[in-house]
């Protein structure tokens, strides 16, 4: 299924500009697993080297954060939003 | 009680005068500065590195200084009293300290936030009376400034006082008169290298200026996390973010590039082996400090405490 994932504003210049992506996935790990190989360079920004989301990353299923969750598990369903948040941000202007 | 770790002096014993104010803002300011001793261990015997405990403050935060000095200055100029209002972008720090000082005196303040700061940050702010109006959360910090921009712009009836933190020379005017003389005073002359990351760079810029008032030798560093997207609260990647108008990079010796993780970490070894529970910015900073020691044989570095931890605990 289809989901759309959210990329914050630093992240946009390794998407093109996109402030959205439309990935498949169904569960949140797939989509950003998808996510990541279609844009190789938000790999390392995303998730650490074991694997894990890197610990000042949030990441958003529908406005709820994943650890409250089922983490990577957490299940999608067509169309949901998948927003990837820094726990703070610095921006772009 | 005799103990051979060097965190227990001699002077533990005895009175020291506590200090008695006319007021609350008289508190801000005359931080502790502190030696570490633990995360130092692997440093040259002649190089010191010490910590102005910033986190001392009445509001708890290095940013009662420059909330203190614009309010204060805006007050002399007549842009703030008559009921105006405080309007200012911040991530936290800063609003806290206005939303106190406002109280004390006062002057209603508004904050603009990103939304997802945390709910702790809201109900400080909140308790002492200021009003956040929220802006996007994905556009970070410099999506709140963007928003108080436009509501200065459709201010007609002249309600606010835009307090501005990243464009107002009186940011890093409170820490030239204040911190820099403190830290001259409190290490005897003998420091040689102040180090503190850069958010609006306030702290590293007026602390720069007035030490180079004392010293012709002293080095001024500046840090900043080392990617555009990045989890150092406060803190700017200056390449990728809206640069302040108070930011002048010709002014620092050096520049040292910092990892999230990396400032998160030494937060927490400075909570475990210095008993000093800070925010990941003052990691950041200490991350930085600690570098530039390495590569000396003798100096007094000294850099920044901005928070304690327990602001960001809950979230």
């Amino acid at each position: 299924m289809t989901v759309q994932v959210r990329i914050p504003t630093p992240l946009r210049k390794f998407t093109a500009g996109q402030e959205e992506v439309a990935v498949e996935g169904a569960t949140v790990g797939e989509a950003l697993m998808n996510l990541t190989e279609s844009h190789p360079e938000l790999k390392s920004k995303i998730f650490s080297d074991d694997g894990a989301v890197r610990r000042f990353v949030n990441i958003f299923a529908n406005d709820e954060d994943i650890r409250f969750q089922e983490k990577l598990e957490t299940p999608l369903s067509e169309g949901d939003l998948v927003s990837i948040v820094p726990a703070i941000a610095g921006g772009r202007s | 009680m005799s103990s051979s770790h060097p965190a227990w002096t001699e002077r533990l014993e005895g009175v020291r005068p506590p200090r008695r104010h006319e007021g609350l803002l008289e508190v801000i300011g005359a931080t502790p500065l502190v030696r570490l001793r633990s995360v130092t261990r692997d440093l040259a015997d002649g190089v010191e590195v010490w910590v102005k405990m910033e986190s001392m403050n009445p509001g708890g935060s290095v940013k009662d200084r420059p909330a203190r000095q614009i309010i204060k200055d805006a007050l002399d100029r007549g842009d703030l009293g008559n009921g105006k209002i405080l309007l200012d972008a911040t991530s936290g720090n800063t609003g806290i300290a206005y939303a106190m000082i406002g109280a004390s005196l006062g002057i209603p303040v508004h904050l603009v936030m990103p939304e997802n700061v945390s709910p702790q940050r809201k109900e400080i702010v909140e308790v002492y009376g200021a009003k956040i109006v929220y802006s996007d959360p994905m556009e970070g910090s410099d999506g709140a400034i963007r928003l108080a921009r436009k509501l200065v712009e459709e201010d007609e009836e002249g309600l606010y006082y835009y307090a501005d933190q990243y464009h107002n020379p009186s940011n890093p005017r409170a820490h030239q008169l204040t911190t820099a003389p403190e830290i001259w005073a409190q290490t005897g002359g003998r420091v040689t290298h102040f180090v503190a990351s850069t958010g609006t760079s306030g702290t590293v810029m007026g602390t720069g200026r007035g030490l180079r008032e004392r010293s012709s030798t002293v080095r001024i560093v500046g840090s900043q996390p080392a990617d555009a997207f990045h989890g150092l609260e406060g803190l700017k990647h200056m390449p990728s973010s809206l640069k302040p108008g108070i930011y002048k990079e010709d002014e620092l010796d050096e520049i040292r590039w910092i990892e999230t993780e990396d400032g998160w970490d030494m937060a927490e070894t400075l909570a475990k082996e210095e008993g000093i529970a800070c925010g990941n910015s003052a990691g950041a900073n200490v991350v930085a400090a600690l570098e530039v020691a390495r590569e000396l044989t003798e100096g007094v570095v000294v850099t920044v405490i901005c928070d304690h931890a327990d602001r960001y605990f809950g979230e």
